[in-house]
């Protein structure tokens, strides 16, 4: 056990006297969260709009006007029929059309007047951001119209999302920056750790020593669990302080898939650095062989559903994938172990699969 | 005869406080095969380093073939070779390969890589290894290739970084032997080496300590002043044993 | 004398090249023996099989009775084993390298410092200096305490002097001859021929050939044939001049004589003389002298090819 221990403690100071790599560890996660974050959401200055106006009264131009004079948004034209909503889209000269339904005064005294709103929502987070801002224009008009109507909303408001129909959020990208930063640093940097050791000759040592690989492993292992682990919660924290966001479900169920996706990628990690003989290796097979994919096929970025079948079905082979959803599911819906068993099941897969690979591939001699 | 193609003068380098060469003076002729040696990390290295226009002195004077190392360090560098055990050529290009491409940096016309890299292949008995992989040929032989590609520029002055490391003992004095055929024609060589035979090979050495030249003269005059059978003796009654920072 | 190490007919190969080739050799308790040979004769492979990491393609091979593939993780206790060019962890300081080392053979410094203590204290005092930072001479201490600091029964040390100035190649075989009192089998290899004359008993190998196995002494007596040292005014022509006299065997250079070897059994300095007095030489001088390991390594080669 002391070996054990002073092994650990070995790698700590590898870890904590290597600068960069500390940067990289805690410094990116940071950047990232920031990144994503405040790119995603970004204020709504003039976007261009068009108007499909079907009943042209004084209710529809009051609203139109109100809508014009905030400053977020500028007409680019009226359009005159529904045909020519595709159009407008295509040019890509709008990014949202208004339409106001038929006889909209007097459904709007009834209470049966319809507005539907339709963006573009190929940039889902823009489109996300002006449906918003539309909605609350009108209601705030309907409240200045009828101060008394409390929730009683006389003009159904029907949005439809174009291009993307299922919306991503901006908080979406939250759990997608976590799967990140774990892959990174716990796939990448054990393989390179590892496989540093090799490239040293210390590796050669170690193998002659009555440490068992095993040990050997785990010790490696364990420095980057526990550095993993304290940047997702850093990753969390952030995202629930700067960006507000939601966290529905239980806390320990959380931080306990966390641990087993990291598990996952050190186990990937050590995986790969069974394979590679150089540090350069083993950074090329987590740059490229992993971190592209993770980052294109997990729903990140680019949402599954909407890929061909094939890439839906590389999907399924992509550890952060089941990581995203599960991330999600917690975090945005609420969800317990009972809903999310099956992804869970899979990462656990992985982890044994990974395992196996390694310790066959592990050798307890040179090659 | 004596015409220094090496002068040095007073020649400083600090790193920070530390004096990794300090007031150096010596000279290396025309066709002079030069010894250079030392501890590991008496300076050897860093003196190397501001012959060949690599890293600007702190203070002093050096001409290297006529030119300055204060601001002629391109100069230099078209007229000296240099090659060392541990990196010289790619191991992953063919024979032909590597000399096209050391050609190419020097500036040569294709003509004149085609008709030295010709030259050099025969010189050398290389016709049927020429489009092997260097990875594939025995040490002997690559240290030959890279000596040779070293001279395909013909430089006044060849920098030999212990360049016979790990060889069998023939293949080493094989080696000696096209650095005296090179000091022949008229280049002289600058050659640093642990193995002290091979000092007695060289017309003249120097042998650094902490940074100072303690040492300067032939292999004879050496061993009679410090009254010694071979250089052996010479380097450890010269390099008092002291512990420093490399 | 007790047989420490047993090799029984090592072949390796990697893909087409041979690296051993069918070598047997026995080395005894408690004496340095030295595998004398160049790079790629195949000094690293052997070493590799020695310390358990490396299969051999045929053959066996017995450490203290231990046999290196059945029995390598007892054997693991008891080796201590540097490979070529071994760097410590540059970051970690001396010290915390010593205990790391202490720890991986579950052992501690302080239970083990009268074996690591001769060479040890010399380095104690940069303790909290990273290994990065020591001097070529210093780094080989640590890394030859680092493998000594579980007192192992046989000490592997593959090229411990490759790179390293000859005073601290000096020094290190007094340490090395120094810990013989603890009755430690050291296989050691080295590039340089000179080194030879330190071991107790040396192997002289060359492409994966074992050319002769001795004591350093007995391999220099071997020398088949009288040796004359030849120097002359001119170092650059002698050489060419030599080979070209007619009853030359062979003619190397030796530092700053040509070691010189005549075909024939009668041989007379004056005759020499004549010749290389005809080349142009003056200030000849010839005199017999005792062959090195080097120059009965050069003959050993000279045999094979």
């Amino acid at each position: 056990m002391n070996r054990f221990i002073a092994f650990v403690k070995k790698e700590f100071l590898h870890i904590l006297r290597d600068k960069q790599t500390l940067l990289i560890m805690f410094g990116l996660p940071v950047v990232q969260v920031v990144l994503f974050g405040f790119a995603i959401t970004t204020e709504i200055k003039d976007a261009s709009i068009s108007i499909l106006d079907l009943s042209r009264d004084h209710v529809t131009r009051k609203i139109s006007n109100k809508i014009l004079s905030t400053g977020y948004f500028k007409l680019d034209t009226y359009l005159d029929h529904e045909g020519e909503i595709e159009q407008a889209f295509k040019e890509g000269k709008v990014k949202e059309v208004i339409v106001f339904g038929r006889n909209f005064a007097t459904e709007f005294e009834s209470g049966n007047a319809r507005v539907q709103l339709i963006v573009d929502a190929t940039d889902p987070n823009t489109g996300t951001t002006l449906i918003n801002y539309t909605s609350a224009i009108i209601l705030d008009f309907i409240r200045g119209e009828y101060p008394e109507a409390g929730m009683f909303r006389p003009v159904a408001l029907e949005t439809r999302m174009w291009y993307n129909p299922e919306l991503k959020s901006v908080y979406y990208f939250i759990p997608g920056v976590i799967t990140i930063i774990l892959m990174i640093v716990s796939t990448m940097l054990t393989s390179i750790s590892l496989t540093r050791e090799k490239e040293l000759g210390t590796m050669e040592v170690l193998l002659a020593s009555p440490m068992k690989p095993a040990q050997v492993i785990i010790a490696k292992v364990v420095p980057y669990m526990i550095l993993s682990f304290i940047n997702a919660v850093i990753i969390l924290i952030m995202g629930k302080t700067i960006f507000g966001l939601p966290l529905e479900g239980s806390l320990a169920l959380l931080l306990g898939e966390t641990l087993l996706f990291i598990l996952v990628a050190l186990s990937l990690g050590v995986l790969i650095s069974t394979h590679a003989a150089t540090q350069q290796v083993a950074l090329m097979i987590s740059l490229f062989a992993l971190m592209l994919p993770t980052i294109l096929l997990s729903g990140f970025i680019f949402p599954v559903e909407n890929m061909p079948l094939i890439l839906q079905l590389i999907a399924n082979v992509i550890p952060a994938k089941w990581f995203v959803i599960i991330l999600k599911d917690i975090m945005l819906k609420g969800s317990d172990i009972t809903d999310i068993w099956k992804e869970t099941l899979v990462l656990v897969l992985f982890c044994l699969v990974f395992i196996a690979a390694s310790v066959k591939n592990y050798k307890v001699r040179l090659e | 005869m004596s015409e220094a193609v090496i002068q040095v003068e007073n020649l400083t380098k600090k790193f920070g406080d530390f004096y990794a060469v300090k007031n150096i003076d010596f000279e290396v002729e025309r066709g002079e095969v030069f010894g250079f040696l030392g501890a590991n990390g008496a300076g050897k290295t860093t003196v190397m380093k501001m012959l060949c226009g690599l890293i600007t002195p702190t203070s002093g004077k050096a001409m290297v073939a006529g030119f300055n190392v204060f601001g002629q360090q391109n100069e230099i560098k078209k007229n000296i070779g240099y090659m060392s055990q541990r990196f010289s050529l790619y191991e992953d290009l063919t024979v032909i390969e590597n000399i096209t491409f050391y050609g190419g940096i020097y500036g040569l016309t294709n003509a004149e890589i085609k008709e030295r890299a010709y030259r050099l292949i025969e010189m050398h008995g290389l016709g049927e290894v020429k489009n092997q992989l260097l990875a594939s040929l025995p040490l002997g032989w690559k240290q030959k290739l890279a000596f040779s590609v070293a001279l395909i520029h013909r430089p006044q002055i060849v920098f030999l970084d212990e360049p016979t490391g790990g060889v069998d003992p023939i293949t080493r004095r094989q080696f000696w032997e096209s650095i005296y055929e090179a000091a022949h024609s008229g280049i002289t060589l600058f050659v640093t080496t642990h193995y002290m035979d091979e000092a007695e090979y060289c017309d003249r050495i120097s042998m650094m300590v902490d940074g100072e030249i303690k040492g300067l003269g032939t292999p004879t005059e050496l061993k009679q002043l410090h009254h010694a059978k071979n250089m052996d003796e010479v380097f450890v009654n010269l390099a008092r044993k002291k512990e420093f920072i490399e | 004398m007790q047989v420490a190490v047993k090799i029984e007919n090592i072949r390796k190969t990697y893909g087409d090249i041979v690296a051993l080739k069918d070598i047997s050799l026995r080395i005894n308790e408690g004496e340095i023996f030295g595998i004398i040979g160049p790079d790629g004769s195949g000094k690293t492979s052997l070493f590799r099989i020695l310390a358990t990491l490396l299969l051999a393609d045929s053959g066996t091979v017995s450490l203290l009775g231990l046999d290196v593939v059945k029995d390598y993780k007892a054997l693991r206790k008891m080796l201590g084993y540097m490979p070529g060019r071994f760097s410590l962890y540059q970051d970690l300081t001396v010290e915390e390298n010593i205990n790391l080392f202490a720890s991986l053979f579950g052992t501690t410094v302080a239970a083990q410092y009268d074996i690591i203590k001769d060479i040890y204290s010399q380095i104690e005092p940069f303790k909290d200096r990273r290994a990065g930072k020591l001097s070529g001479g210093m780094k080989q201490k640590l890394a030859l305490s680092c493998v000594l600091v579980h007192k192992p029964r046989i000490l592997l040390l593959d090229e411990p002097t490759t790179g390293v100035d000859p005073i601290s190649r000096k020094e290190f075989w007094g340490i090395l001859k120094r810990l013989k009192a603890w009755n430690i089998t050291i296989v050691v290899s080295t590039p340089y021929m000179d080194e030879a004359m330190q071991c107790d008993r040396v192997a002289l190998i060359q492409d994966g050939n074992i050319m002769s196995v001795d004591t350093p002494d007995n391999i220099v007596n071997e020398f088949p044939a009288r040796l004359y040292a030849v120097k002359t005014s001119n170092k650059h022509t002698i050489l060419t001049d030599l080979r070209d006299f007619e009853y030359t065997g062979s003619a190397f250079a030796f530092g700053d004589h040509i070691h010189f070897t005549d075909v024939r059994t009668e041989f007379t300095n004056d005759e020499l003389k004549a010749y290389l007095e005809e080349k142009g030489h003056t200030d000849i001088d010839i005199s017999e002298t005792t062959a090195t390991i080097e120059d009965c390594f050069i003959e050993l080669m000279r045999k094979k090819i």
